[in-house]
């Protein structure tokens, strides 16, 4: 108890937690350290992502162009609006949190409750939110050929729209077996092959003289370059594999290292999320149970409020980061 | 507990209202990208960017200072937290951001390709 909130068994007595020169008790201010250095973490993360972009500044994926989906309009490209629909989700608990805490400084019960259970559910349809952005980019839209030496050659049409490997590649009557673990005493399985094999993209692209290669490189318009016909066919003598989606691996719409930041970051972000909820629903609980009724004081709800804030503003600057810049 | 308790319901709406705001504004311009804010370059990174980044400070400003109280506490808390923070972050990202581009320099200009 003592630890958790300031009472009167400690005011006044200078050397044992009565004095307090930063204002805060002892638990608020350890949970501002703590996020003072969860931030210097995602910091590490984000600068990481720099880097990488910045060596590859003229290779990078355009972020516009990899997140275009939007639940219930299919074949609509709407890049950016599911992302700020998440923002604003995330804001909005972040209010009905700091409503909970103001309701708490009021020592009103049901209202801190009721906020508290708004903000939880802001956090669930948060994390549903990024199951569903991470399931459109690992499943890929359109699919990609990766070059030996590492590159992607994305197809598009004479007027530069991407089209999808379903839309042209060749039905060649192969038999591609997908290896599993049954088929040998020694073999564990390998990966799973995608709808078309190299030969049958290749063929496909051959016969529809339409189709040309964007190549990774930005121009001077900051737009991907498109190759001709020629150096197309050229370049696609360099195929490797064909990739469908994104993983820690391949990546279809560029550099790997995009998904892998991708992933990883969103990733750590979206479990501070979830912890967030989980400390949230405790709290919800000790709520609805009276403890801070009990304590006269709803001082960690304060704190759990600190924290998920925190996990709002580190969602800001995934957002610029990874989406606007 | 120093800060007196009074109701801050009507600031939070407004600060709510001005969040929302400034992320209506930025994903607008994000899907616009007006050319002239795209294409002027200002300290190798566009105008677009710079925009996009001050915005996102002013955002995080609101939520430290209006959500997560900080205009309330006592300003030696309210420093031993963003002082660290802004000198470590500003000097990890010039630091790396200046190497990455003096790698990116390397395999454009000379004739190693994976050395690092």
């Amino acid at each position: 108890m003592g630890a958790t909130v300031t009472t009167t068994a400690t005011n006044g007595k200078t050397w044992e937690g009565g004095n307090e020169p930063m204002g805060a008790s002892y638990g608020k201010m350890m949970m501002w350290f703590f996020i003072v250095s969860d931030a210097l973490t995602f910091s590490g993360f984000l600068a990481a992502y720099g880097f990488s972009r910045f060596k590859f500044i003229e290779t990078w994926p355009i972020a516009d162009e990899v997140f275009t989906h939007f639940p219930f309009l299919h074949g609509v490209e709407a890049p950016m609006y599911y992302v700020a629909l998440m923002t604003f989700i995330l804001i909005f608990s972040s209010v009905t949190m700091v409503l909970a805490v103001d309701a708490g400084h009021k020592l009103q019960k049901t209202k801190v409750a009721v906020y508290m259970l708004l903000t939880v559910v802001g956090g669930l349809i948060f994390l549903g939110s990024q199951a569903w952005e991470w399931k459109n980019f690992i499943q890929g839209s359109h699919g990609a050929i990766e070059t030996k030496g590492g590159s992607i050659l994305q197809f598009v049409n004479k007027s530069g729209e991407r089209v999808a490997l379903a839309d042209f590649a060749a039905h060649l009557p192969k038999d591609r077996v997908q290896k599993e673990a049954n088929l040998g005493i020694w073999f564990e399985g390998g990966e799973t092959l995608p709808t078309y094999s190299v030969e049958e993209v290749v063929e496909g692209f051959k016969a529809n003289p339409d189709i040309l290669i964007r190549s990774e490189y930005l121009t001077k318009d900051k737009k991907k370059t498109v190759l001709s016909r020629e150096e197309s066919l050229e370049r696609l003598k360099e195929a490797k594999m064909v990739v469908e989606g994104a993983n820690l691996k391949h990546n279809e719409y560029g550099h790997k290292l995009f998904a892998n930041f991708f992933f990883f970051i969103t990733g750590f972000h979206g479990f501070h999320v979830f912890s967030g909820v989980v400390i949230n629903i405790l709290i919800f609980f000790n709520v609805i149970l009276g403890t801070y009724e009990k304590r006269r004081s709803y001082e960690m709800v304060e704190k759990v409020g600190l924290y998920w804030h925190f996990v709002d503003l580190v969602w800001v600057f995934v957002f610029t980061f990874f989406y606007l810049v | 507990m120093g800060h007196a308790h009074e109701s801050n319901t009507k600031r939070i709406w407004m600060v709510f209202g001005l969040l929302s705001l400034v992320t209506i504004v930025e994903v607008y311009l994000g899907i616009e990208k007006p050319h002239s804010l795209y294409m002027t370059n200002l300290l190798s990174m566009n105008l677009l960017n710079w925009i996009f980044i001050i915005l996102t400070v002013v955002k995080a400003y609101y939520i430290m200072w209006a959500f997560m109280h900080l205009e309330g506490e006592k300003s030696n808390l309210r420093w031993s937290i963003v002082g660290p923070l802004v000198f470590l972050i500003l000097y990890l990202v010039f630091i790396l951001l200046v190497e990455g581009n003096y790698v990116f320099d390397v395999f454009k200009t000379s004739h190693y390709k994976w050395i690092f």
